[in-house]
């Protein structure tokens, strides 16, 4: 048995050690916000935040996140109003959607690691979070949108 | 009939008195020299006590004990994976077999409870138990002979004064003959010198106290030491490095690979928390030592230190301090490469699986993104290290002995997702493109051995 945090309380995973954690997010705890994409860790779907890192959920076992701090795109923010939620609805930046949750987790890291990105830091660690609907253009204007949000002090 | 055929041939030299004479005069030397090593081996059994009173001691000197056995860090092989601290059967695999860390809790039966400080001194200082038998080699007595007197006190308060846990532990593999424990006494003949910690007059007290807890406490050595066939430490090359359990234990001597030197702080730093922006985050063994041990609050700031200011010099991190801006610069140049539009396969793959977390921007790299080419794991003569992490990943679980880097980070293992040929391919491409080292041989040979023994903690 796994313990850990999700989303502000403590939950018991029951799978076996080797479950991938994002198995356990979606098909044990019931929380879907999270997607399976590739499964090996390539296309960003699946990405979460351990202990406040974007993370690969689909490759990364769930004995390695026992007694850490998970967020997924449902805790994110409690009213679902985070600088860049607020910037993806307001740019209309999904098509079909799919990806978007992960989209989202990886750029919430890469504010909190380069609060000013320049595009080049957009690309780089944006990179492994791929977008079937070449949605790109949208998502780094909404990157830059919820950086200048975020600057102004508004949210944290 | 066969008499006559021997006489003929003048074989039989049983019947020849002298080299009959010759004969006896050798099974009575060797007789002699075995009864002798073996009364040379013998060691008294020290009669049992009651388990001291853990209120018997003061509390400053159980305090003592705590921060001496953090750093010595006596719960990494006294402590099962989840199991009760100090109650044993960690399995430290090593070239002759698996051997499990005794029960060092105060039980009086599985445990050390029945033992008089003068058996736990002499188990510390000369390597046997209560009961006279000769401790394995494993356990670092030949480091901890250095310890003083008062120190030993320290630790034997603290742990007599910690809960006592029933537990036997299981039986260790090591085959016959090395399992017999006399013949430890050859090993100790050959290998073993008792004796105190001697201060170095020319340094300053600080730099001795950072040696005594380098090497009389810490037995840094253990790991960062090469071994010989015996499985004793060369002394000839101290802190020369070493492969311990699947990873290279780097040298930390001026022959350490990091591009930026050891400075005191950026060595204080790391053992106080696992993880430094120039040096990145401790891995396996490194990080068992650091987190839950180093990291307590209870070993003072300054002791670590002074392990710092022992080790920096040791690496001259002084003399090449001027090194640090320009490495870190150098390193931080690389760390954008594999981004953007190429024709690189090899850099497509690094930025789809690595840089989302290990990219950095100039003119400073963030812990929480380890820098590439700032890493010794890349810059090793062998790929080892980078080859572990990448398949097995970093643990954060604080329940598990396989707790890595530092807090909070957490890898994802990438063995179900890339192929042996794919973490060759990566591996080449980052030696070829974060360092100017020449490049790795039969890679993906090496990745597959690695992924065949498996994770070392497992």
């Amino acid at each position: 048995m796994t313990k850990f945090d999700l989303n502000g309380r403590t939950v018991s995973a029951h799978s076996p050690d080797d479950t991938p954690l994002l198995w356990v997010i979606r098909d044990e705890l019931g929380l879907t916000g999270t997607k399976f994409g590739c499964g090996i860790g390539f296309c960003g779907a699946c990405t979460v935040h351990v202990e406040g890192r974007a993370t690969r959920s689909c490759i990364t076992p769930i004995a390695a996140v026992a007694g850490a701090k998970v967020i997924t795109i449902e805790g994110l923010d409690p009213q679902g109003k985070h600088p860049l939620q607020i910037a993806w609805l307001e740019l209309q930046v999904p098509q079909c959607g799919y990806c978007q949750p992960g989209q989202i987790m990886q750029a919430a890291t890469l504010l909190k690691d380069f609060p000013n990105p320049s595009d080049s830091d957009i690309d780089a660690v944006m990179a492994g979070s791929v977008c079937r609907c070449m949605t790109y253009v949208r998502i780094r204007k909404a990157i830059k949108q919820a950086a200048t949000q975020m600057r102004g002090g508004a949210h944290e | 009939m066969n008499s006559s055929s021997d006489r003929n041939s003048g074989t039989d030299s049983r019947k020849d008195p002298k080299t009959r004479r010759v004969l006896i005069g050798l099974l009575v030397a060797v007789l002699i020299v075995g009864v002798g090593f073996f009364v040379v081996a013998w060691r008294s059994s020290i009669a049992p006590v009651a388990r001291p009173a853990p209120g018997s001691f003061s509390a400053d000197l159980v305090a003592r004990g705590e921060a001496l056995a953090a750093i010595g860090h006596c719960a990494a092989c006294h402590t099962r994976p989840g199991g009760q601290p100090f109650a044993g059967g960690y399995p430290l695999h090593t070239a002759f077999g698996i051997i499990y860390g005794d029960n060092i809790s105060p039980d009086p039966q599985t445990g050390i409870g029945a033992w008089s400080l003068e058996a736990f001194a002499r188990a510390m200082r000369e390597g046997v138990a209560r009961d006279g038998s000769h401790l394995l080699p494993a356990f670092p007595y030949y480091a901890f002979t250095k310890l003083s007197d008062d120190d030993v006190k320290s630790l034997y308060a603290y742990l007599m004064a910690q809960p006592a846990v029933s537990n036997a532990v299981p039986v260790n593999t090591i085959p016959a003959p090395l399992k017999i424990r006399a013949l430890q006494e050859g090993w100790k003949i050959l290998f073993f010198r008792s004796g105190r910690f001697q201060a170095n007059p020319s340094k300053s007290a600080e730099w001795n106290r950072g040696a005594y807890l380098a090497n009389a406490v810490g037995d840094c050595e253990g790991c960062h030491t090469p071994r010989n066939v015996l499985g004793a430490e060369e002394s000839k090359r101290p802190y020369g490095g070493s492969l311990i359990e699947g990873w290279i234990a780097p040298a930390i001597t001026d022959a350490n690979p990091s591009p930026v030197p050891w400075t005191q702080d950026e060595l204080f730093t790391y053992l106080r928390t696992g993880v430094t922006p120039l040096h990145g985050a401790a891995g396996n063994t490194m990080a068992l030592v650091i987190r839950g041990t180093l990291n307590l609050p209870v070993v003072p700031d300054s002791d670590i230190r002074a392990i710092a200011l022992y080790f920096s010099e040791m690496d001259h991190a002084s003399a090449r301090a001027n090194d640090i801006e320009a490495a870190t610069q150098q390193a931080l140049a690389t760390s954008s490469l594999g981004s953007g539009q190429g024709n690189d396969p090899d850099a497509d793959l690094y930025a789809s699986a690595c840089m989302s977390c290990h990219y950095n921007r100039a003119p400073t790299p963030l812990a929480a993104r380890p820098e590439l080419a700032l890493s010794s794991s890349l810059r090793l003569s062998e790929p080892t290290n980078f080859i572990q992490v990448v398949l097995n990943g970093v643990s954060n679980a604080e329940t598990d002995n396989n707790t890595e880097g530092a807090a909070g980070l957490v890898m994802p293992a990438y063995d179900s997702s890339l192929t042996d040929a794919e973490i060759a391919r990566l591996a080449a491409y980052l030696r070829r493109t974060r360092t100017k080292l020449p490049p790795w041989n039969d890679l993906e040979k090496k990745v597959a051995t690695i992924r065949r023994e498996g994770p070392a903690y497992h």
